[in-house]
């Protein structure tokens, strides 16, 4: 049995409440949303907030909608919903393929997207999906609340602009009408952080690329992504040549660490393998195979 | 099985005798009413935590544990210095500080001078609850000077490497076993190695020499190590609840360790979560948990974490091997020589019998028929966690029947031959046995060609390697690999067998009450085997009783024989057979006193299941429970005999017994990401008679799962700071029903010629056997680009260097 050291809890009632309780406790209040990540490091005592107040009464964190030309995913909405929504598999195939690889189901029932963005480990799956698809998320303070997209939300590892006062209260991502996207990722055994994940959507129009986006995890890609790679397919066919060619400016745009789950070679070169499979995959999904 | 289906059936529709019953303990487990060391709760029990080394080597300058001690609910603080301070009345060395391992060496239960590796035991806190202690760890101020760790077993015994064992006046990172060696032989080196150079010479000859490791894994029981001790200072009794394998050697030790009375110490252990041998060796929290209750004079509970668990506790394997195999060109082996550097850890704490300081390793010679077989082992300290004995390995045979069935494999890719052929031709005969292997092993007996060949029957062997072919043209990778693994269990005949002079025999007793319904009293320690269940069956196949009818008891030393507990799958060899000999010992007093009863002579009587008759008018005769009244009765009953049916035995094993099995495992590899998929696996066992089939299966489906694991995930890695980078289930991965296929069993059946009821005991088979089949089925995958080994586990990332031509060292951190 782990212990972690003392800590006060405190049951948010809404949104402006969780605020409240925030602004009142300052930094060493922790959000706690499903856990899976949080309560872990507090148990090992590598966390160890005073306070932690609890999001999981705030229903209207909860749901997915479209909302004119974006979905829209609550902060508190789980794993388990995302894989198992009917919304999001017609718009993008990239959420299904991600989430049955994340975690396990015990964690996949708990854990939240907000969390999962906010935790922002440098190896989440969805920080990969939600900078393929070029998402952003609504940020809540005292103030109001302000968007972001998610190419600028990361300051770095386990960083993020979410202010100490702040909450992440929604991720939304635009409807692509015609893309087809992909979600691959390398593990040492399910329910194992990826050694390496790539995940993509393409539209592909008139024979062209004409809009892409390509998100990368536990590789070291800054934001989580590969602009230089999505900037050569656009105007381009989806041929194998080019493909490969944007899978290799997108390992280029990785800088891993070696650790236990492989060295940086073989990084690099899952960064290309997975980028031109999921590329291959979303190219031919858009053009309706 | 035609044998299953003629035991007749109980009232509650249990085999009178052997065959499949659900096990008897699952009611309770079931339904989490199980009763595992955590679940005891002794009224004023206090709790306890142990402060560990972050640092893999360095002196303890000081310790300051003056705000541990403010803490408000702190009862005491213990440190090494404080245990130095108190006079041990034995003769295993004269205070507290440092304990006896298993095989003579000393550790450490809290470190005095220098910490040897990272999660060594340095101080003790107890508390009123179990948060208040570890709050108070956080308050303890160690200033440590960081040494030089040795953490490459390649290094250790370099000139000029740090000393780990200075506390010995050692000079280097040898280790000396009890008998004053240094390294440890079998085999006739003269005659391997000239065998090996005649074939180096001979055109007509191959050698082939590789080194393979077997890196550093932990046995990671579901349940951890802990205990809750309490010494009643009117009585001065002590009572502790322990996570053991082998409570009656654990009292013993006990004993010598604390310098208390042996009739004075009760060794329960409930229900145990699982050990694999992490729960044989006595851990210094055990003897901390004593020592707590010597001074608070109230019961302490002390409960390993996870990652306490992980670091500290007995790891398994680490051996590093350089195997040669000489053979013909047609494939006949000549010769196999194995040289191997075994790393230790910081204290030579493994369990094994006295007279084998490598365990059973020498049973490397294998299942096949050839003269010459040597063995070299050189053990070395490290900067790491002691153990090296454990997680099913039955004396290290895994790492036996490992190096074997892998350096068979290189043989056959250096012939081109398949390995089921090359085996085929080498494997021994049905008339050879009983055979004394090259090494010195007696094999009881076996049909290995007839169960390799049941297991490439049930595999379509020919149809995969059609298979194969076809997918090779296609540029997909799948591999097929065999393993065939021999080995030796049921430690041991006493006189060659002992733990710290402990010889290896099994007591039991078996109580009929007058009603005819029985107690069980065992020596051996299930920590999930389902003793509960097959021991009666046993008594069943023995004596007629309905196993519903007979209780078996175990886990307390107060109200069970002495004996040496469960590891190296010795219960059914060693006390299954005492189990066998004491229900006959019953059933020959039966026939005395229902002789008596039906006035007749005992020699007039016939057994039938359950029933002496008088020979030749069946319908005159009793049942066992009549006769179990009669004996409680006035009848009056022949000299010599006093009354009840009551026995006990003691079993001294005449010899091992050899369980075999042929595995096959079928893999498929995608070169562009590494990743390997378990197809399928085959596993024909062959454990002789099965008491409960329905038990053996789960037994190997649990091995096996073993198996996948090791060979693909499983590790324990140490940075060169000497970090531990397996020291959570996050790190150390343990394998999932995802990764695990259907297992497809088989069997056949071979009796042991020398076993009462011809039973082998099956506990390790799996685990033994399972990896190299596994790891075969990777590198026959892979050989189209020329590898021809890569060391475990397989990850995507090892797998991938591989076929780069570019294998990594995995016992270091990756770079």
């Amino acid at each position: 049995m782990q212990t972690p050291a003392p800590v006060d809890y405190a049951r948010a009632t809404s949104v402006a409440d969780a605020i409240d309780l925030l602004e009142k406790h300052g930094d060493e209040a922790r959000l706690l949303a499903g856990g899976h990540s949080l309560l872990p490091m507090m148990k090992l005592r590598l966390a160890r907030p005073e306070i932690l107040i609890d999001l999981n009464d705030l229903d209207e964190l909860r749901g997915i909608r479209i909302e004119g030309e974006e979905i829209v995913i609550g902060a508190m909405v789980t794993h388990a919903e995302i894989l198992d929504s009917p919304v999001l598999a017609e718009h993008y195939a990239i959420f299904r393929e991600a989430e049955k690889v994340i975690a396990d189901p015990i964690v996949r029932n708990k854990g939240t997207i907000g969390g999962s963005m906010c935790q922002a480990d440098p190896s989440e799956d969805l920080s990969a999906v939600g900078s393929a698809l070029k998402g952003s998320v609504v940020i809540q303070g005292s103030g109001g609340k302000r968007t972001l997209a998610l190419r600028e939300f990361h300051e770095g590892p386990y960083e993020t602009k979410v202010g100490d006062a702040e909450i992440l209260i929604e991720v939304r991502f635009p409807i692509r009408p015609g893309a087809g996207s992909a979600y691959e990722k390398v593990e040492r055994r399910v329910g194992d952080w990826p050694v390496a994940s790539a995940g993509v959507f393409v539209v592909v129009s008139g024979g062209v690329v004409t809009d892409c986006g390509i998100g990368l995890t536990a590789i070291g890609a800054e934001h989580f992504c590969a602009p230089d790679a999505e900037a050569y397919l656009i105007g381009k066919a989806p041929t194998e040549e080019n493909l490969a060619a944007a899978a290799q400016l997108a390992a280029d745009a990785c800088t891993p660490y070696a650790d236990q789950r492989g060295p940086v070679d073989y990084k690099l070169h899952l960064a290309r393998e997975l980028t031109l499979r999921t590329l291959r995959k979303a190219a031919a999904s858009s053009q309706g195979a | 099985m035609t044998a299953v289906e003629e035991v007749p059936l109980s009232a509650a529709g249990n085999p009178i005798g052997f065959g499949s019953m659900r096990r008897v303990e699952d009611a309770r487990f079931v339904r989490g009413q199980g009763n595992y060391v955590d679940d005891v709760n002794l009224p004023g029990m206090l709790h306890s935590a142990i402060l560990r080394s972050p640092h893999a080597h360095a002196r303890i300058v000081s310790i300051d544990a003056a705000a541990a001690e403010a803490l408000p609910g702190v009862v005491a603080v213990i440190t090494g210095k404080i245990l130095e301070g108190i006079p041990r009345p034995s003769l295993l060395g004269d205070n507290f500080a440092w304990m006896p391992t298993l095989s003579y060496d000393t550790q450490a239960v809290l470190a005095t001078d220098k910490v040897r590796f990272q999660g060594q035991e340095v101080a003790y806190v107890i508390a009123e609850s179990r948060y208040i202690a570890k709050d108070a760890l956080e308050l303890i101020d160690v200033e440590y000077e960081i040494l030089e760790p040795v953490m490459d077993a390649k290094r250790a015994l370099d000139a000029g490497a740090p000393i780990i064992r200075d506390d010995k006046g050692q000079t280097d990172n040898s280790i000396t076993d009890v008998h004053g060696n240094k390294t440890w032989e079998s085999g006739n080196a003269e005659s391997t190695a000239a065998a090996i150079a005649a074939a180096k010479a001979d055109p007509n000859c191959v050698v082939v020499t590789q080194e393979i490791m077997y890196p550093r894994v932990h046995p990671a029981p579901m349940e951890t190590c802990g205990s809750v001790s309490y010494l009643d200072k009117v009585t001065g009794q002590l009572t502790m609840y322990t996570t053991t394998q082998a409570p009656h050697a654990h009292r013993t030790v006990y004993a010598m360790v604390a310098g208390l009375p042996e009739q004075k110490i009760r060794i329960i252990s409930p229900d145990i979560g699982g050990g694999f041998g992490n729960k044989v060796p006595v851990y210094p929290g055990y003897v901390l948990s004593v020592i707590g209750t010597i001074v608070t004079g109230k019961p302490v509970k002390w409960i390993e974490d996870r990652g306490e668990n992980l670091v500290s506790t007995g790891f398994a394997r680490d051996y590093h091997m350089t195997a040669s195999i000489a053979a013909t060109k047609e494939g006949k082996i000549l010769a196999v020589d194995v040289d191997v550097l075994a790393d230790h850890g910081a204290f030579n704490g493994v369990a094994q019998p006295t007279n084998y300081p490598a365990g059973f390793f020498n049973i490397f010679s294998g299942s096949y028929d050839y003269a010459d077989a040597h063995c070299k082992v050189t053990p070395v300290y490290t900067n790491k966690a002691p153990g090296g004995v454990a997680y099913a390995c039955s004396f290290r045979i895994t790492e036996a029947a490992y190096v074997i069935e892998r350096v068979v494999d290189c043989l056959a890719q250096e012939l081109q031959m398949d390995p089921a052929e090359l085996r085929l031709k080498n494997l021994l005969r049905p008339e050879q046995f009983p055979y004394l292997s090259p090494t010195g092993w007696e094999y009881d007996s076996g049909e290995y060609e007839k169960t390799m060949r049941v297991a490439m029957e049930m595999a379509g062997y020919d149809e995969l390697r059609r298979e194969q072919a076809e997918k090779r043209a296609k540029g997909e990778y799948m591999g097929i690999g065999i393993s065939f693994f021999t080995e030796g269990v049921g430690a041991g005949p006493r006189r060659d067998m002992d733990i710290l002079g402990l010889g290896m025999a099994d007591g039991i007793e078996l109580r009929v009450h007058p009603t005819g319904k029985a107690q069980l009293r065992l020596s051996v320690q299930s920590q999930g085997q389902g003793h509960e269940t097959t021991f009666a069956q046993i008594v069943a196949h023995e004596l007629g009783i309905p196993p519903e009818d007979i209780e078996v008891l175990h886990g307390d030393t107060d109200n069970t024989p002495f004996g040496l507990g469960t590891y190296g799958s010795r219960s059914t060899p060693v006390s299954g057979a005492a189990a066998s000999v004491v229900a006959r010992k019953v059933r020959d007093r039966a026939r005395i006193v229902a002789a008596a009863a039906l006035e007749c002579a005992p020699d007039d009587l016939d057994w039938e299941l359950g029933r002496w008759y008088v020979k030749g008018d069946r319908e005159r005769g009793k049942t066992i429970a009549e006769i179990a009244l009669l004996s409680h009765s006035s009848l009056e009953l022949p000299e010599g005999v006093e009354g009840h049916l009551d026995a006990t035995a003691v079993y001294n094993p005449p010899s091992l017994t050899y369980p075999y099995g042929c595995y096959i495992c079928v893999v498929d590899v995608d070169p562009g990401t590494g990743q390997v998929k378990v197809r399928r696996f085959i596993a024909v066992d062959d454990c002789g008679t099965r008491i409960n089939p329905m038990i053996v299966e789960g037994q190997v489906h649990g091995g096996l799962a073993d198996g996948v694991g090791m060979a693909l995930m499983e590790l324990i890695a140490f940075d060169s700071d000497g970090n531990n980078l397996g020291g959570s289930f996050m790190d150390y991965l343990l394998p999932t029903a995802v990764e695990c296929p259907d297992w497809e069993l088989g069997e056949t059946v071979t009796p042991s010629p020398h076993h009462p009821i011809g039973a082998k005991g099956v506990g390790e088979s799996a685990t033994v056997g399972s990896p190299a089949a596994v790891v075969n089925a990777v590198i026959d995958a892979l050989s189209p680009f020329g590898v021809r080994h890569a060391d475990m586990p397989l990850t995507p990332a090892n797998v991938w260097r591989a076929i780069q031509g570019n294998a990594m060292r995995v016992d270091m951190a990756i770079e």
